[in-house]
């Protein structure tokens, strides 16, 4: 309830989007401060924390052995799981994660995994039998729009900072020796999502653009700038040229956000 | 006879659970009273009055009080009203009966023409007691539906000083930024100016007062501000 | 991969992290850190980090969870899955379930039930990392977190445990400690009220090393609430300094 916008508000956001502004002063196509934590979680072999505005993602990795899919017997195994916290935002309930939730960690999921930002084949321990499982847990602490851009970078963000304790097979069992080896990651995806308000495009909407607006469009970016995850959302539509307009604005704020983070 | 002292010194922060003073002393706002002794009961600024240990608290939430002008938001449209978040514990109600000035025919009036989810309304509270939500009403002049201006909110101790003594500080914003400016008893304050930029200048003015209430000469630094921000503003039209 | 150590306590009486017997772990403490909620805290007690968060008090919905005369607490404690040494499902545990109750009762004294009504308030508890000891500096936290969202108390309630390690009653036991020593007695107070809200035990002691835990615990929950009360004061303090500055 007491995440309502009002009607007076809901306006003044149209109408400052026709002017091409925001309310918080930023144009059309600029994103918020993005500052970047990482390592921060010790315990988990990798963590980061993104704060993208006041939004702020935690995501942990943990690094376990386990069983590979059958279907991928030499191939380390990536699970991403999302929680929306209810201490994150008033409508956020505690219980079982919703549409919402797990609509981002598949999002997330999606990205990390078809640019390869893991380097699975890189994580068999004894094929068909052992190879390490990567769980990348996403915790938004707080809520305030675009929880998809803050949640990928952050995931990416905690990936580069995972270590995995070494390791040797001692009659065919897992010995653990000293040291550490940085995770093996093959690209450093990053997710831009644009919104609509009417016919306007914006980038990165916050919390109460996020009401106003009918739809949204998340694309990840890979090193080599091509698109390797999209994900439409919301109840509304996109003209076919927004779509590709949308595909190259992408790009420009992908490599903008890649060149300041230094990936 | 002999009075004990209190334990703090004038305008301290205390935090709950502080005991402030004991013996023949009563138990003011946000205080309590336990075997003898008088305790903070929320964070804020401590303060004797006569025999009456007080504390001005800095962060509160607002509890509805019979009288009050608040400024609240429609949540839902019901058979017979609406319901009203007015940033308080308790939902308010205002009756159908209420707004329209003539009898409420459920099956001919359709209530979300009149007011619908979202809209921003000026309220006075009508009644209000411990087993029941407070009731509003906007039958009086000044009273209604918001179409315009901005809103911002304060934690509700700080709308006296925002107000000042006698109205001092409230009409030199007023008069500085040429806004009409509706303050909700319940922390919610309406904004009206000529332009956004002379609503943005009076909402800064009134941040400053909520940050810094408890410093003094603050009316005189509040209207200094705002003459020197309307003379920059003045500086870069020229330019 | 770890190795039981064979004991806990050296002879010189310093515990494998360094620490003597009756030595606190590191508190550090924070109020209003969560823009959303109503009221935050956020603490790192040794290595634990946990966040609070408070809604509230707002009507409950349903109803039915609401009571006619007083004001009701809902508290949800929740380990994140990357907190522990072994990843943990994000699915409440049985734990989990009673520490939300038990953390519940220890904060429900320490608040004016009574003055509202039909309301309710949601204490949410996220431990982000985990060493020993979580339940204790999530209620410090929670406490805080309860003062900042404004809600009139009676007092902060504030958590330390003690316990037993080797033949040695010290205070404060972090995981490996919990793990592997004899007894762990976690106790929440309020401290100017004198009032114990929170008392557990696991393992077994002597009715004289009992008394020395709690007595320890207790004088460890003391030097907690000083940190307590810095921390929502630093709150506001720092903007009346700026103030003055001017």
């Amino acid at each position: 309830m007491s995440s309502l916008v009002t009607r007076v508000r809901l306006k003044q956001i149209e109408q400052m989007i026709e002017k091409g502004k925001r309310l918080d002063g930023r144009g059309l196509n600029d994103y918020r401060e993005i500052k970047v934590e990482q390592g921060l979680i010790e315990r988990a072999e990798g963590s980061a924390r993104v704060l993208l505005g006041k939004t702020d993602v935690l995501v942990g990795i943990k690094v376990e052995t386990g069983t590979p899919f059958p279907d991928t017997p030499n191939e380390g195994v990536q699970t991403v799981n999302a929680e929306l916290v209810p201490l994150a935002s008033p409508s956020f309930e505690p219980g079982p994660p919703d549409e919402n939730s797990i609509e981002l960690a598949r999002i997330v999921d999606r990205g990390i995994r078809e640019s390869k930002a893991i380097d699975t084949g890189k994580l068999c321990i004894e094929p068909g039998k052992k190879v390490f499982v990567v769980f990348v847990d996403v915790y938004v602490l707080n809520h305030d729009g675009n929880l998809i851009d803050a949640s990928a970078i952050a995931a990416v963000s905690a990936l580069m900072n995972t270590k995995m304790p070494n390791y040797e097979i001692e009659n065919g069992e897992l010995k653990i020796k000293t040291g550490y080896t940085s995770l093996p990651m093959k690209s450093h995806p990053v997710t831009v999502t644009v919104g609509k308000i009417g016919s306007n495009l914006i980038v990165d909407p916050w919390l109460e653009e996020e009401q106003v607006m009918d739809a949204r469009m998340s694309m990840a970016i890979n090193d080599d700038g091509n698109i390797c995850a999209i994900q439409k959302g919301g109840s509304g539509y996109f003209t076919p040229q927004q779509v590709i307009e949308i595909s190259k604005l992408v790009q420009e704020k992908a490599a903008a956000i890649r060149k300041k983070l230094g990936w | 006879m002999r009075i004990m002292p209190t334990y703090f010194e004038k305008k301290q922060l205390v935090t709950p659970g502080e005991l402030l003073a004991e013996g023949d002393y009563l138990a003011g706002e946000n205080t309590y009273l336990e075997d003898k002794k008088i305790y903070a009961a929320r964070i804020g600024l401590a303060d004797v009055d006569n025999k009456k240990v007080n504390v001005v608290a800095l962060r509160a939430f607002y509890v509805p009080k019979m009288g009050d002008i608040v400024i609240g938001t429609i949540t839902e449209v019901g058979f017979n009203g609406w319901s009203v978040d007015i940033k308080s514990p308790y939902t308010a109600l205002l009756r159908a009966s209420d707004v329209l000035s003539r009898p409420f025919k459920p099956q001919n009036d359709e209530l979300s023409q009149v007011l619908n989810a979202g809209d921003l309304i000026v309220a006075k509270i009508a009644s209000y007691d411990r087993a029941h939500d407070p009731q509003l009403t906007v039958g009086e002049p000044g009273l209604g539906k918001i179409t315009r201006g901005q809103i911002m909110r304060v934690t509700p101790t700080k709308i006296p000083r925002v107000i000042g003594r006698k109205g001092s500080m409230i009409s030199t914003i007023k008069q500085e930024t040429s806004c009409q400016i509706i303050l909700g008893l319940n922390g919610v304050i309406l904004v009206t100016g000529k332009t956004p930029e002379d609503e943005e200048l009076a909402m800064m003015a009134i941040r400053k007062i909520e940050e810094e209430s408890h410093t003094s000469g603050l009316t005189d630094r509040i209207a200094q501000l705002l003459k020197e921000e309307k003379g920059k503003r003045e500086e870069n039209k020229i330019e | 991969m770890n190795e039981k150590p064979e004991k806990l306590i050296d002879k010189k009486g310093f515990r494998l992290d360094g620490r003597k017997a009756d030595e606190l772990r590191p508190v550090k403490l924070e109020v209003g850190v969560l823009p959303n909620a109503d009221g935050s805290a956020y603490i790192e007690h040794g290595k634990n980090k946990i966040l609070a968060g408070v809604f509230g008090p707002k009507e409950m919905h349903p109803k039915h969870l609401s009571l006619p005369d007083r004001m009701v607490i809902r508290c949800r404690y929740h380990m994140a899955p990357f907190s522990v040494q072994e990843r943990k499902s994000p699915a409440p545990s049985r734990r989990e379930v009673e520490l939300s109750k038990v953390i519940r009762e220890s904060l429900e004294p320490s608040v004016f039930l009574e003055l509202y009504p039909r309301t309710g308030i949601d204490v949410f508890i996220e431990v982000l990392q985990a060493d020993g000891g979580t339940r204790c500096a999530s209620i410090t936290a929670a406490s805080l977190a309860i003062a900042d969202a404004g809600i009139p108390m009676r007092d902060l309630v504030v958590a330390c445990a003690a316990g037993k390690v080797d033949d040695t009653v010290v205070l404060d036991l972090y995981d490996a400690e919990d793990k592997l020593g004899a007894a762990d007695v976690p106790v929440a107070i309020m401290p100017n009220l004198n009032a114990v809200t929170l008392l557990q035990m696991d393992g077994i002691l002597a009715p004289e090393e009992f008394e020395n835990a709690v007595n320890m615990a207790i004088e460890g929950c003391k030097k907690i609430y000083a940190l307590q009360k810095e921390a929502l004061k630093n709150k506001y303090t720092i903007t009346k300094e700026e103030a003055e500055e001017e």
